[in-house]
């Protein structure tokens, strides 16, 4: 080693330097990207499609039965890429690869208000003009009084248990969410890992404790959403398992380390199909526990940035077309958004049993939204707590 | 021509090695400036990027990130008791891990270095070496279905009336000191080959019990070795978020940056800086140790 160099001193001035610059970018760190919210232009005429089309989608939302078909029909090869959670598919969406996204409630906003999407041009996706009219027009896909997206079907959380263990069979959350009856089933409680996941017990104490007001479980004044949070917090010792991959879940009750949680269908018939003892809220109750459930009710939108516009919108009318969307809803275990899709199911009754064509069936189910801050009220001190707000509180919840 | 062209080009490859020659600064700088420059840009650079974007915040509707400067971020890390926990946590399993895996490593290390014959050592080097070709998840998954309520480990422990401790902290503890045995194991091995046996000797001749030997000769020699491979177990353990996630439903650093990376980056980055103190702070004392004198 050379007698002038001194490795300590350019260690620390390399630190040193590198601190320099990363302050100064800190500091002058533009704040002139100002997107602010969507509404860029919708595309006012379908073209020659573009030959593919990149989706980010939920699991089960395009399977080679229905995609092959649309890429024979259309030339539009679709290149698909499956999330886990709503912030997964905002991330994945601000990249600005895809040209568009199966997004729930508690992404559409936020993609909205990114400046991630464009409104929809609805005239140029005829089987539009037969979809369910309750899925029109709603705060999570209709922004400034345009529609920003199509649906694509809904449906409703589960409660999931097993049989052998959990005797009788639950008609209430209480099983994992009141303390007392939870105790039971220390350590064997599956819980969906996601902040939204508050409004669950939002849902549970909106029946339970009327004395708190709660009306919409993704609006919650910081008193209900306190109590919201202390619930979970009580329920947090009893809680054997957070899963947010459906494969953990599946291996968890299939080994018996959970025996009674909250799943989504893909899971329950998963499960079903390996003959495991599971059991779901009956038919008959429209697979929902006594207090609702908080649910989705998704939303195909196009990217602001997309390449391809032509081939999503190609996808767009695809996906509810009724035949299509029929078999989408079946695959998945959902009601279809296109009202013509039940003529067209294999199984004659599936939209009765999944309520399809029943909109007061839908009132006790809570569509996932993004939480937002500005809930509507007048005054600043009956806002509500904002989604950064769920996130810190999810964090704290899990200890 | 083509004898003056290739005279051209021996000329001009002399002129270069002309121009290199009695520079030696230029010498090592040309050879380091392609190392220096991935180090320097993609390395810690992007960790430094990483790091400005620590005092930046999120826009609470949209979630975007707001370019700006403000401490907001790191108050908030010392505010809320759960970040507190967090860190205490993983630090705490890193150290348990740490303290494992020494404890586990010098018998077996010693063993190698001065008791096996040469076809010993070579069978306990492959057999150390070969969980580390095997693939991480592959590992963790295993000790998953293990732990599992039906697993092996409750099968086992079930004649004596025990069960296995489940899925928690215990859990992380045992995975953790599985997985990075082998790079405290190799560390060790190398700093006690390179004790002279006749120092061993000479501590016995003048009358020292094994423990004294023990004590006073093999331990002061090869405790820097020891030192360095806890820096790898520490880090390692440190900086994991996967096993946790697997096997437990604790978080630590880890799992609290991985769920806000896609919400709050600017808090993900500023919990980022965590682990990179403590581990500024570890090696500082590890070089007080001495456990770099021998590199």
């Amino acid at each position: 080693m050379r007698k002038d160099a001194h490795p300590a001193r350019t260690a620390w001035l390399v630190i040193v330097g590198l601190l320099a610059v990363m302050l100064l970018l800190a500091g002058c760190g533009s704040s002139d990207d100002d997107t602010g919210g969507g509404g860029g232009e919708e595309l006012p005429k379908l073209g020659k499609g573009e030959g593919q089309v990149n989706l980010i989608s939920w699991a089960g939302y395009v399977e080679d039965e229905w995609s092959k078909p649309f890429e024979q029909k259309t030339g539009c090869k679709v290149n698909n890429k499956e999330a886990g959670t709503s912030d997964e598919m905002v991330e994945l969406m601000r990249t600005g690869e895809y040209d568009g996204v199966s997004a729930s409630g508690n992404a559409s906003a936020r993609l909205f208000e990114g400046g991630d999407v464009d409104p929809v041009n609805v005239d140029l996706v005829p089987n539009y003009a037969t979809v369910f009219d309750d899925l029109k027009d709603q705060s999570y896909n209709t922004f400034e009084d345009k529609p920003f997206g199509i649906p694509h079907g809904r449906g409703a959380n589960l409660l999931m248990w097993n049989e052998d263990e959990v005797k009788p069979g639950p008609t209430s959350w209480g099983v994992i969410l009141d303390p007392k009856q939870a105790k039971k089933y220390k350590g064997k409680i599956s819980v969906y890992d996601d902040p939204i996941y508050i409004a669950d017990a939002a849902v549970y104490l909106k029946a339970h404790e009327p004395d708190l007001e709660i009306d919409n479980p993704y609006q919650l004044t910081e008193e209900q959403f306190n109590a919201a949070v202390d619930l979970l917090k009580e329920q947090r010792p009893m809680v054997g398992e957070y899963w947010s991959e459906a494969a953990k879940q599946i291996a968890a009750f299939a080994n018996g380390d959970s025996t009674v949680g909250t799943t989504w269908q893909y899971q329950y018939f998963e499960l079903l199909g390996e003959k495991e003892p599971v059991a779901s809220s009956p038919a008959s109750q429209g697979f929902v526990p006594d207090e609702g459930a908080t649910g989705w009710s998704d939303t195909w939108m196009i990217s602001s940035e997309a390449k391809n516009p032509n081939c999503m919108y190609m996808w767009m009318d695809w996906i509810i077309e009724p035949k299509v969307n029929a078999q989408v809803a079946e695959y998945f275990g959902e009601a279809p958004a296109q009202s013509l899709a039940c003529k067209e199911t294999a199984e004659a009754d599936f939209c009765s049993k999944y309520h399809a064509e029943d909109p007061k069936f839908w009132d006790r189910v809570y569509y996932w939204e993004t939480p937002l801050a500005d809930c509507g009220e007048e005054t600043e001190s009956e806002d509500c707590v904002g989604y950064p707000d769920w996130v810190q509180a999810w964090t704290s919840i899990k200890g | 021509m083509t004898t003056e062209a290739v005279a051209g080009r021996r000329s001009a490859g002399r002129k270069l090695a002309g121009l290199f020659h009695g520079r030696p600064r230029l010498q090592t700088g040309t050879l380091l400036s392609g190392p220096l420059a991935w180090l320097v840009v993609v390395y810690l650079g992007s960790l430094a990027v990483l790091l400005v974007s620590a005092f930046w915040s999120v826009d609470p509707l949209s979630g975007e990130l707001v370019q700006g400067f403000s401490f907001e971020n790191f108050e908030l890390l010392w505010q809320e008791s759960v970040y507190g926990d967090v860190i205490g946590r993983t630090v705490l399993i890193a150290a348990l891990a740490t303290i494992t895996d020494a404890i586990l490593a010098f018998p077996i290390a010693f063993y190698m270095a001065k008791v096996a014959n040469r076809r010993g050592k070579a069978i306990l080097v492959v057999a150390i070496l070969l969980p580390l070709w095997s693939s991480y998840l592959v590992k963790v998954l295993s000790w998953r279905t293990m732990l599992s309520n039906g697993g092996v480990i409750n099968w086992a422990l079930e004649p004596f009336g025990l069960s296995g401790p489940g899925y928690g902290l215990t859990a992380v503890w045992l995975v953790m000191s599985y997985l990075w045995l082998p790079y405290m194991i190799l560390p060790i091995y190398a700093g006690l080959e390179r004790i002279p046996n006749s120092l061993i000797s000479a501590s016995e001749d003048l009358g020292a019990s094994p423990f004294t030997t023990f004590r006073r000769v093999i331990l002061p020699l090869a405790f820097p070795a020891v030192v360095a491979g806890s820096i790898f177990t520490f880090s390692l353990t440190l900086g994991d978020y996967i096993t946790p996630r697997l096997v437990s439903n604790d978080q630590f650093i880890g799992n609290v940056i991985f769920n806000n990376i896609s919400t709050n980056l600017p808090l993900a980055s500023a919990l980022a800086t965590v682990p990179i103190v403590v581990m500024i702070g570890y090696l500082l004392v590890a070089r007080k140790l001495g456990a770099f004198e021998h590199v």
